[in-house]
């Protein structure tokens, strides 16, 4: 379970407030208009930057002192999810060591997940020779093999065309329904929520609000929502 | 870094004399350094307006080569570049020998006038590129606008030309004013004698011939305290960078124009490119005689430069990488303090460091045996705030890119440096190791303090070989240190440059 508890975020003028409880093994999305703080929260529950007051915890764990890459948790960013001058296996190898030192073993699992986000055989080509849509699968990949029990995702597939959007957070539902791990992903896109999430966070006018089932919450929007939808 | 500034300043003060130690000839020296530095920047820089204007805004077959080699006199070794002056204007150089027959004297160019057309030869390219940036850094709109307004050239020149030279040239003026006060190899080989001694030449006279070690700390402490004046007023002034990209592009102009002014400009740029092709024309020519005749000291000699300059790019390397990661881990005041402390060193005179590292070698052990060493040292510091400035918006940009993904990854020390900054810095650090190669390679500066001939350099053997009138074998070695100076910085910045991708 992730807990945001009485967290505070202060950025120059701008204040963000989250307390809820999110269940271990759901998919939540994190909805609102641009520069409502969704990514913003996200990088206080990824590490990268503090909170002003609160606390966030995994599994009754204090995640606050903990820097980015010891925290129980994977993140994909808007872009540079993969670094342009190593090649898509070393990029997925990263997730098993930050070194890079893979044993024959670790390569086998390597080109395994690589398998499995359906790149097999590709491992060798740069992040330049792939398409938009593979170098997403080949973060996946990464996220897979890290096995971190908490996945965020700050629309990385944002710049995909519709179609490979759905095919992307498709395979991202199957991922963490094969590894039980919990997904919080930003959208500023309904379609995007209803399609994965069986509930949502609506981040407006500076509160992140307890989660509820998208299904619902879409049916019968509250007036924030309903003046972000038109 | 510090220590090597400090600490040799510190050994300087410890053997110092009195200031009233001070005699007449040390005062002419301070004249003479001061005198030569102001008249070769502000020749510099007078010459480079026309130049860099006509360059500006006219196009033709070879500009671009051109002002690539605008760039080459930065990794080009002094002591070549001499002999190639002297080649075109030395007593028996073509200009003289053109002379002749007119029934003038030959023209000599020993003292100021040499040191001074040595600086300008140096200096005047970098001054064109500097004034060139400032060119081109107006928008083109802006003289669309001019155009548009019906502006006489001499309105452009009142609204847009004069405003941009006001703010470019106090800085070329004294990047180059800088460059002319610490540079000795031109005053050891052109200058010399009671008219025409820098401080640093008299600093090598009282170590080298007098060997009077208190009166080189002495002058030491003047140098210094000359360079940290000018280097006050670099903080005042905004000092430009030294290798600026995007000359290429020709300024679209659509003022009026003449028959007269393309002349003019034509000229301006012929004149130019002569003063720089002829003499090293005239190295190449000579040289090609004297290269398959080399006697075996001189290999030997430029088997120890290469070890120098390996060891000094490497050096240069060692220092400038942790100092760029820390300037931009701390980031804001205390990553510019530190930048800022790399860069001083430009006003740093290696012959003060080379005196004050032989003060505290002297009791440890024999100065001379550690000539090479202390040479490789004294380079890589020389060579710092060029490397600082290659490498540190590098590691700034590669940071903001991929920082927070290896954050995420837990990619940390060796890790990160070894998988995400490398590979990402190969072009400066190409770059950085290739020039640090090629100013090490060509120094002749704290070697001619230390080294016996046993342990000479090339630039040194070289320096030897002149003094001894040997001038085909002058000549020959002068063409194979040519040709080692620019060839380690090509194969450097051209290894940063293969397969660098994305």
């Amino acid at each position: 379970m992730l807990t945001l508890e009485d967290v505070r975020i202060e950025q120059g003028a701008f204040r963000l407030a989250a307390d809820f409880q999110i269940p271990a093994g759901a998919i939540v999305a994190l909805l609102g208009a641009s520069g409502a703080g969704k990514s913003t929260l996200l990088d206080v529950i990824a590490g990268f930057l503090a909170p002003k007051s609160g606390r966030v915890l995994w599994q009754g764990q204090d995640l606050t002192p903990l820097a980015p890459g010891a925290r129980p948790l994977s993140v994909l960013f808007q872009d540079n999810n993969l670094f342009a001058h190593l090649t898509a296996a070393q990029n997925v190898g990263l997730g098993l060591r930050p070194d890079l030192r893979l044993t024959a073993d670790q390569k086998a699992r390597v080109e395994g997940a690589l398998t499995r986000v359906g790149l097999g055989g590709l491992g060798a080509r740069r992040p330049a020779a792939l398409s938009g849509g593979q170098r997403g699968r080949v973060a996946l990949a990464r996220m897979l093999l890290r096995g971190r029990p908490l996945m965020l995702l700050d629309e990385p597939f944002a710049a995909l065309g519709p179609a490979l959007k759905a095919d992307m957070l498709a395979l991202v539902a199957d991922l963490a329904r094969e590894t039980g791990a919990t997904v919080l992903m930003v959208t500023h896109d309904p379609a995007d929520a209803r399609a994965i999430a069986d509930q949502t966070v609506l981040v407006a006018d500076g509160v992140a609000h307890a989660p509820r089932a998208t299904a619902a919450l879409l049916a019968d929007p509250p007036p924030a929502l309903r003046a972000y939808l038109g | 870094m510090l220590m090597l500034s400090l600490g040799t300043l510190g050994a300087v003060l410890w053997r110092a004399e009195g200031p009233g130690a001070l005699n007449g000839a040390d005062w002419s020296a301070v004249r003479f350094t001061l005198g030569q530095a102001v008249l070769s920047s502000v020749l510099s820089v007078a010459l480079a307006v026309p130049v860099a204007r006509a360059l500006a805004r006219r196009r033709f077959r070879g500009r671009g080569l051109l002002i690539t080699l605008l760039g080459a006199p930065f990794i080009l070794p002094v002591i070549v570049a001499v002999l190639g002056l002297l080649a075109v204007f030395g007593r028996s150089g073509l200009i003289s020998s053109m002379l002749a027959p007119l029934g003038l004297g030959p023209i000599d160019i020993y003292g100021l006038e040499g040191v001074v057309l040595a600086h300008v030869f140096f200096n005047l390219p970098l001054a064109t590129r500097l004034v060139l940036q400032g060119w081109l850094a107006i928008p083109s709109e802006q003289f669309r606008l001019a155009a548009a307004l019906n502006f006489t050239p001499r309105d452009v020149a009142r609204t847009l030309e004069w405003p941009m030279l006001r703010s470019v040239l106090p800085g070329a003026l004294l990047v180059i004013f800088l460059i002319c006060m610490t540079s000795f190899a031109v005053a050891l080989t052109l200058g010399g004698g009671p008219g025409a001694t820098t401080v640093e030449l008299a600093i090598y006279q009282a170590f080298r011939f007098e060997f009077d070690l208190g009166r080189a700390a002495l002058l030491s402490l003047v140098q210094f305290g000359l360079s940290g004046v000018a280097a006050l007023l670099a903080f005042a002034i905004a000092v430009p960078g030294v290798f600026g990209a995007g000359l290429d592009r020709p300024l679209t102009r659509w003022d009026r124009d003449s028959a007269v002014r393309r002349i003019m400009d034509g000229l301006w740029i012929v004149l130019a490119a002569l003063f720089l092709i002829v003499p090293l024309g005239m190295v190449v020519l000579h040289g090609a005689a004297g290269l398959p005749h080399l006697p075996g000291t001189v290999y030997w000699a430029a088997l120890r430069s290469l070890a120098v300059a390996l060891g000094s790019a490497g050096l240069t390397l060692a220092l400038a990488l942790p100092m760029a990661l820390a300037a931009v881990r701390l980031g804001g005041g205390r990553g510019a303090a530190l930048q800022a402390a790399g860069t001083l060193s430009i006003a740093a005179s290696p012959l003060v460091m080379g005196t004050g590292l032989f003060i505290m070698l002297f009791p440890l052990a024999d100065p001379m045996r550690l000539a090479l060493p202390v040479t490789a040292l004294v380079n890589a510091a020389m060579s710092l705030p060029f490397a600082l400035r290659a490498l540190t918006p590098a590691v700034a940009e590669a940071e903001a890119g991929f920082g927070r993904l290896a954050d995420s990854l837990g990619m940390t020390g060796m890790a990160r440096l070894r998988l995400m900054l490398l590979p990402r810095l190969r072009r400066p650090l190409g770059f950085t190791l290739g020039l640090s190669a090629a100013l090490s390679m060509g120094d002749l500066g704290v070697i001619a303090l230390f080294a016996d001939p046993g342990h000479a350099t090339l630039p040194l053997q070289l320096y030897g070989l002149m003094g001894a009138y040997r001038m085909q074998d002058a000549a020959g070695a002068a063409l194979l240190l040519l040709m080692l100076s620019l060839g380690l910085f090509w194969i450097f910045d051209r290894g940063g440059r293969a397969h660098a991708d994305a």
